[in-house]
């Protein structure tokens, strides 16, 4: 890429090069932009050609960026709450009156009440995610930092699953993204089947993996395989839909497996060398012919058959897991389920396989590690922790559903001060029973909050509003999968400010020198990323903004050549060194060691009378090009395309109803009610729905109790709370059962 | 000199909108008001498992296919935004080339 990323024009216009992360969210995608100032305004944001990746494509969102900037409602000075909690009275004060007040505010709880009183909360996918830890650790001061999502339904389990399985970071399809010539590269393999398992990465582009790189690896020849209770476009464009009943993905996982082994279409060599308990789970998939796998999920046994054979013989051909993995209580079954096909496939680190990361690399490995600088003691009070070892082994935050009891309690301490950076989770977003979070969080005495617009969340809780700038405005670094498995990582360049706002990392910075200056030695943003990537890679950040994007190039079979384990010797980083069919670790925290299927909570088949009042399977979260959860809502063009939250539902099941397309409906079960706009599509099963999240209308009145309409179109009020697996993890956001009808107001 | 148009591979059109607000951001352009809109046909089921769900997008009369960035020696912004790198600006006659020689879910448009 050009050397040059920032450029005056003849007419005065200054365009900067960049690479995008957030805010606006989305995940760390670094999609390469040219971003256009004029007279201290962004006046238009431009693909940049260059770019290795996304080569000049752009998504609405990016392009709609200068409407998110200067929207009226957005917020770009610090603020103070001059009336109650609740109602939209704010004061404008300066940075240093809100550090004042903030500090003031941490030292009297952390003296008086132990800085366990204080917790953080963060988001989804945002750049906080990898600031929020340090925030809590390091800055603050506090063991508390929680994801509040139940059961860490978002890529942590799936981390954490991996972590204990291959002893790795996050397993990526290889879409040759590590190679500047890209799938021209002579080391790259193209797939022959991508098999895509509850996802849709067209729209989601998952944890930084760019998700047209499917079109372009379909366009040389790539064919598809979905697994989704959606028949979503790509499904149109793909060989085989495997159109399961929700929740049922992991009777799947091992029908699959039981057709491959008991067909001898594994991988031997890989088999015998490099994996743990193969007779084990032989045994176990014995449980699960197709035939009864059939019954369970609604899948012909026929398909199943013939996809299992696809799978066990095309070369390479990964399979690409997403949400519908964490969003299940029976997901750590799942996740090894899927593991065990990848593995003794043959598709682990191979070309145009599945490419594995270290556990984690630069601020991700930073924001893990500064958990340090906590005393022992400290560090032994972080909620939930003792209780739920296989989620705080991995992950280094709270138990997301002890923390609202916690609160809902005070055991085994009370909760005093909070703070959220980049999470609206009042909103149908990471959180189960917000309505219940909602009142828990009245509990606390002092918020802070961190973000871009006047949120539900902030007009509910928020003493001090921190504004964040967006990525257009501050710099930093984006790295794809958080560092897990950094297949590219991009220069994040300031083009200009608006307004006072400051980013996480120079907040954590500020706030840091205040409280620790022990663990804050640098005074910039810019020395802490020439920090960051002077020791690993040799050069500085701006040396990062002349290249605009680098990629490190990959190794593969990693575990032949001992690169892989801390002690140099081959094999994986797990207690056995193979890859663990049967894992040693689940049984040791009183698992079973072994995939296993396990019905959904609700269900027609566990919960037969209760099926009869709510008689359809309720699934949520699918994703849209306009927007990224609760965001962007406020922006006219995106929502001129996407204007209102939308369920599915089948047509013959809507006429039964009396529901025309179009119609507003109300979605309700034994948790919670919410309205959503009523879309027939036969794409969808007749006993499924599918409803929307992150819904709220900035345009409602903000104060109490409306909050911008937080509660009408709000589906995880359908989501109950701590129905997790027995590791800790997976709540079931996509397999609930619900009643829909007619809304006559 | 030869005649320019838009060539549209739908059968990897994704729906994604990037071309409406890349050419409404071009040519700055009111809401309600496009130089290029997205159709939808489908999603239906013509035999058990075989479905029909194509997206098109459809220049009006505001597309001088982008006429000033070309002079720049840029492609038109709804060529370079597309994600599913499913949008071809040229003379007709190569774009007619390219057509035949895919051979399927291909469409030329001349605004």
């Amino acid at each position: 890429m050009d050397k040059d990323w920032k450029i005056q024009q003849p007419d005065g216009t200054l365009t900067v090069r960049t690479c995008g992360w957030s805010p606006p969210g989305d995940h760390p995608v670094g999609c390469g932009m040219k971003l256009h100032i004029k007279d201290g305004r962004l006046v238009k944001v431009e693909g940049d050609p260059e770019h290795p990746i996304s080569q000049g494509r752009l998504c609405v969102r990016c392009l709609t960026l200068p409407e998110y900037v200067h929207h009226p409602q957005r917020i770009i000075y610090p603020m103070k709450r001059v009336g109650k909690k609740g109602e939209d009275k704010w004061q404008r004060i300066s940075w240093d009156e809100a550090m004042d007040i903030i500090c003031d505010k941490i030292r009297y709880f952390t003296d008086n009440y132990g800085a366990e009183s204080i917790v953080v909360f963060g988001g989804t996918g945002r750049e906080a995610c990898l600031y929020y830890y340090p925030l809590a650790f390091s800055s603050i001061g506090t063991p508390n930092c929680c994801y509040p999502l139940s059961g860490w339904s978002c890529y942590g389990p799936r981390c954490s699953i991996t972590d204990y399985i291959l002893g790795a970071g996050y397993p990526e399809i290889d879409f040759a993204g590590y190679y500047p010539d890209r799938y021209d590269n002579p080391n790259y393999k193209l797939p022959e089947y991508v098999v895509i398992w509850g996802k849709n990465p067209l729209m989601s582009n998952p944890d930084g993996f760019y998700g047209h790189s499917i079109i372009d690896m379909m366009k040389r020849g790539t064919k598809i395989i979905c697994v989704d209770p959606r028949i979503h476009w790509l499904g149109t464009r793909a060989e085989h839909v495997l159109q399961l009943r929700p929740g049922s993905d992991t009777a799947l996982a091992l029908g699959l497996l039981n057709v491959i082994i008991n067909e001898d279409l594994y991988d031997h060599d890989f088999v015998e060398n490099w994996t743990y308990g193969f007779e084990e789970l032989k045994e176990r998939v014995q449980e699960y012919p197709p035939e009864k796998v059939a019954e369970i999920t609604w899948v012909p046994k026929e398909q199943i058959i013939e996809v299992a054979r696809i799978i066990g013989t095309a070369k390479p051909c990964p399979i690409q897991w997403g949400l519908a993995v964490d969003e299940n209580p029976n997901g750590v079954q799942l996740g090894h389920a899927i593991l065990a096909l990848i593995a003794i496939t043959g598709n682990l680190d191979v070309p145009g396989g599945i490419t594995i990361g270290p556990p984690a690399a630069l601020m991700g490995k930073w924001r893990m590690e500064t958990r340090s600088q906590l005393p022992d003691e400290l560090w032994a009070k972080r909620i939930g922790a003792e209780e739920w070892p296989a989620l705080s082994t991995a992950m280094a935050t709270t138990h997301p559903d002890e923390t609202l009891d916690t609160l809902e309690t005070g055991k085994p301490y009370k909760l005093r001060m909070g703070w959220f950076n980049s999470s609206n989770f009042i909103s149908a977003t990471c959180s189960a029973q917000p309505d219940r979070w909602y009142r828990a969080l009245q509990s606390l005495e002092f918020n802070v909050v961190q973000d871009t617009f006047m949120t539900p969340t902030a007009m509910a809780f928020a003493d001090i509003f921190l504004p964040l700038p967006t990525f257009a405005e501050h710099d930093g670094v984006v790295l794809t999968h958080f560092g897990r498995n950094a297949i590219f990582m991009g220069a994040m360049n300031k083009a200009f400010e608006v307004g006072e706002c400051k980013s996480d990392i120079e907040v954590c910075i500020e706030l840091g020198k205040r409280l620790h200056p022990e663990h804050w030695p640098w005074d910039t943003a810019e020395e802490f990323f020439d920090d960051q990537l002077k020791p690993e890679f040799g050069f500085d950040f701006n040396d990062l903004r002349e290249k605009g994007v680098f990629q490190p190039s990959y190794e593969y079979k990693k575990y032949e050549k001992g690169l892989l384990r801390f002690d140099g010797e081959p094999g994986f980083n797990t207690v056995t060194g193979m890859v663990e069919l049967c894992s040693t670790l689940f049984e040791a925290w009183g698992e079973d060691p072994l995939p296993y299927y396990k019905e959904p909570h609700y269900s027609p088949y566990s919960t037969p009378e209760l099926f009869k009042e709510y008689p359809f399977i309720l699934t949520t979260g699918a994703r849209t090009f306009t927007s990224f959860h609760s965001e962007h809502r406020q922006v006219p063009s995106l929502r001129e395309i996407t204007p209102d939250p939308i369920v599915e539902i089948n047509p013959e099941a809507a006429e039964k109803l009396g529901i025309k397309d179009g119609d507003w409906v109300y979605l309700e079960n034994m948790f919670g009610k919410c309205k959503q706009k009523a879309k027939l599509t036969k794409t969808i099963d007749s006993k499924v729905v599918h409803a929307s999240h992150g819904w709220w209308y900035p345009e409602k009145p903000a104060e109490e109790p409306s909050l911008f309409g937080v509660w009408e179109s709000n589906i995880n009020t359908l989501i109950p709370h701590k129905h997790i697996g027995k590791l800790g993890f997976g709540a079931p956001f996509k397999s609930l059962i619900c009643k829909v009808y007619k809304a006559e107001d | 000199m030869s005649q320019y148009g838009l060539l549209i591979d739908y059968e990897y059109c994704t729906g994604c909108h990037s071309c409406e607000v890349s050419c409404k951001n071009e040519k700055k352009l009111a809401h309600g008001v496009y130089g290029i809109k997205l159709s939808e046909i489908g999603p239906f089921e013509i035999t058990p498992g075989n479905w029909e769900w194509n997206y098109i997008p459809s220049p009006t009369k505001l597309c001088d296919l982008c006429a000033d960035r070309i002079e720049k020696g840029e492609k038109p912004a709804c060529v370079l935004h597309c994600l599913g790198l499913a949008m071809d600006y040229g003379p007709v006659e190569e774009l007619a080339k390219k057509m035949a020689a895919k051979g399927k879910k291909m469409v030329m448009f001349v605004p």
